[in-house]
């Protein structure tokens, strides 16, 4: 028996394709990259038996000549479990889109709480109360405000270039609750 | 004896799940069945826990099956310990949810399927503690995983499903690579049974073992948290409702760090990749804690602790003697208690004081002296002071450390003091904030009228003086940036409300907001607070039996690094060599 190169190719593309789709934002590609995975590691499990044989039944085929039966015990078991979180992530999919009339991986609002805030505690000195003279080097003024006082944030210039569009939600396919 | 008990943690949920679900119109015998199963399994557990020290480890194999062939469960001396203090905290959060469910109303409207849901959780985490065969490892997990996104995502609300998705996304990646890693030492070794692994891989060339060594301490690194793969943790945690996070925060990632310390202990002894875990340790404690500082919300400086005190387990695998063992197993039986209790504390918190932001909270101290004393004994614990648990885990691994005596182990030393250091910081800032200062004294930025219009008359922080009058141009341009950073900050503060008052537990476990948040006057239930008060009793008992529990840590530290028990008593005598 020889040793066969379809398999391999087709579990690393499996996972390379996997991982591609793991990476989007959206939850039905990440679905479908879980999905990819998940075959592929159930392939990689199923050749890690050796080459394919007989069916490992006695009286049906000699003992040499038969596939490693646990490995396909194995895979058995872990298509069940992937088969029931798919349908688990697909319901919470399909509440998200109920939810928020979104499918995409959200954004964690504590967070960007905690980084938009300006000091930890309020008494803390803010570089900007200070003299200019006075200022730490390389203070980076510029993020905050101009002469003008308009805001020059980051955030708002993205705000200002893509109304309507909250800063981090720039570049994916727009929603109905996407502003929000 | 040990061959009837050893299934029973893993059959007796299961079986009571079965009951649950079938009794699930009527609650109160729902709870009662639930309540005594767990109660059962604590009581297996203990005995197991005597047996296991008295005769050392133990291998049952299930259904008959000869030992190459069949699935054998292990009992030796960790595993006991893990049951005896992971049914423990389940019990006392599950006593507490019962609590909270009555408290809650849902005679009315029964949620029959947290208790099944939860007993699958014990399951689960059973069977991995249990588990002598890979294969059922990644089963357990796999029970208690799929468990906890059910438990994770109770209710459905929009946050919560938010966090359920990372949460499970990061699970099956994990998963999937425990898979792979299953099937590349099945293709290598030609088995998954743990005991003969530990002899088969040491056969193996040794690039072949590092490379499966280093994919099953990434899949277990992922379930533990351990820094760069602990990211996932601060975000899912805290929407759950309290007891939930409570036994996820307790269990969940010890199971992780239980299946590293068998990982490296039983089938890698060599111990190649513990620089890499002892920097790993490193970060997660500084980088953990870190975040704890930063945050505002209870739960998440709870949860970023729990990521930064892991560190201080993998510094003690990492370590590879036997005292760092013994440090890191103690660490692990002080942990699981300490923060599920204060996962608990924080429920009664948010309850009181309607919140669980600090800058919302206040005067606690005074409103709940109760409550104040049972979050104040076990942070302490957590932070190390002596003579709490936290103290001599802590200490103890310190001083496998001076005495291992390398660089990065001193350094690792230095990190752990100033972790413990920090972790009293943002204690500190939780005691300070929500308990001691006057109620009134709120931070006008998060509690102010989020809706108002943006002027010069904004919420201010304190300490920046208000009120620039137009007097220079430089003035003028002052003030227009603090007009527009009070807009960001009232922006921001609608985002946080938002993200706050869809926050879990206001609801209990249902899905809407039964109306406005509790008034601040309403009494805590007396079974949720009975219940946390027994876990707060659990801790302060650690350390008052800490000596024979560091005794017991130590036997099981030379088991694990001897191997003989553990191979003989799957194997048969004389295997082990």
């Amino acid at each position: 028996m020889t040793p066969t190169v379809v398999l391999p190719v087709v579990i690393g593309g499996l996972y390379a394709a996997g991982v591609y789709l793991l990476l989007d934002r959206s939850l039905t590609r990440v679905l479908l990259g879980f999905l990819l995975l998940g075959n592929a590691t159930n392939l990689l499990l199923l050749s890690s038996g050796g080459p394919a044989g007989l069916a490992p039944i006695l009286g049906v085929a000699e003992p040499d000549e038969m596939s490693d039966p646990l490995p396909q015990a194995l895979v058995l078991t872990a298509i069940v479990i992937t088969f029931g979180i798919s349908a688990f992530l697909l319901a919470m999919i399909y509440r998200s889109w109920r939810l928020v009339r979104q499918e995409v991986v959200g954004v964690d609002e504590e967070d960007r709480r905690v980084a938009a805030r300006e000091a930890m505690d309020a008494d803390d000195l803010d570089p900007d109360d200070l003299d200019p003279e006075d200022r730490p080097a390389a203070h980076a003024d510029s993020l905050h405000a101009g002469r003008d006082g308009t805001d020059r944030s980051a955030e708002a210039a993205l705000r200002r270039r893509h109304p309507g569009i909250a800063s981090d939600d720039v570049g994916l396919p727009p929603t109905l609750r996407s502003g929000s | 004896m040990t061959s009837v008990l050893t299934p029973l943690p893993v059959l007796l949920p299961l079986l009571g799940a079965a009951g649950a679900l079938l009794v699930g119109r009527h609650p109160r015998t729902q709870r009662t069945l639930s309540i005594l199963v767990l109660s059962a399994v604590l009581a297996v557990s203990v005995a197991l826990l005597v047996l296991a020290d008295a005769n050392g480890a133990e291998a049952v194999s299930v259904g008959g099956w000869p030992v190459p062939l069949g699935i054998v469960l292990v009992v030796d001396r960790l595993s006991a310990l893990m049951l005896v203090v992971a049914s423990t905290v389940a019990l006392g959060v599950l006593v507490f949810a019962v609590g909270q469910g009555s408290a809650d109303g849902d005679e009315e409207t029964p949620l029959s399927i947290f208790h099944p849901t939860f007993l699958v959780l014990i399951a689960g985490v059973s069977n991995a503690f249990l588990a002598g065969d890979l294969f059922n490892l990644y089963v357990g997990f796999e029970i208690l995983l799929t468990a906890s996104y059910v438990l994770l995502t109770l209710g459905g609300s929009a946050p919560r499903i938010r966090a359920g998705i990372t949460y499970i996304v990061v699970s099956l990646l994990s998963s999937l690579l425990f898979l792979a890693a299953i099937a590349l030492v099945y293709a290598s070794t030609g088995t998954v049974n743990m005991a003969q692994l530990a002899v088969r891989l040491a056969e193996l060339p040794a690039g072949t073992q590092l490379l499966l060594q280093s994919l099953l301490l990434i899949a277990f690194c992922i379930k533990a948290a351990v820094f760069p793969l602990s990211a996932w943790l601060p975000d899912s945690y805290p929407t759950a409702p309290a007891p939930v996070t409570a036994v996820f925060a307790g269990l969940l990632t010890k199971v992780g760090v239980y299946a590293i310390i068998r990982t490296q202990t039983l089938l890698f002894p060599g111990g190649a990749l513990d620089g890499v875990l002892l920097w790993a340790a490193l970060a997660t404690m500084l980088i953990g804690i870190l975040g704890a500082v930063a945050q505002t919300d209870i739960r998440r400086i709870l949860s970023f602790t729990l990521v930064s005190h892991i560190g201080y387990m993998v510094f003690g695998i990492a370590l590879g003697t036997t005292a760092g063992l013994a440090g890191a197993i103690f660490y692990v039986a002080h942990h699981i208690a300490i923060q599920t209790t204060l996962f608990l504390v924080a429920g009664l918190v948010e309850r009181q004081g309607g919140s669980t932001s600090v800058d919302r909270l206040g005067g606690l101290a005074r409103s709940a002296p109760l409550l104040a004393l049972l979050f104040f004994v076990p942070a302490m614990n957590l932070a190390g002071i002596p003579p709490l648990s936290g103290f001599i885990g802590k200490l103890g691994l310190l001083e496998a450390g001076v005495a291992e005596g390398s660089w990065p182990a001193m350094v690792l030393v230095a990190g752990g003091v100033v972790t413990s250091l920090l972790t009293l910081v943002a204690i500190a800032r939780v005691w300070t904030r929500a308990f001691w200062r006057p109620a009134a004294q709120e931070d006008g930025l998060v509690d102010g009228p989020v809706d108002g219009p943006v002027d010069g008359s904004a919420p201010q922080p304190v300490g920046v003086p208000a009120g620039d009058g137009p007097a220079s141009s430089d003035a003028t341009a002052d003030g227009g940036r603090r007009t527009a950073a009070a807009a960001r900050q009232r922006a921001w503060a609608r985002h946080a409300a938002v993200a706050t008052d869809t926050t879990p537990s206001q609801d209990g476990f249902g899905a809407a907001p039964r109306g406005r948040r509790p008034s601040p006057a309403r009494p805590l239930p007396a079974v949720m607070l009975g219940a946390t008060m027994a876990m707060v009793v659990v801790t302060v008992a650690l350390t008052v039996i800490a000596g024979p529990l560091y005794g017991y840590t130590d036997r099981a530290a030379a088991d694990l690094q001897d191997r003989t028990p553990y191979l003989e008593s799957v194997l048969g005598a004389g295997t082990g060599r």
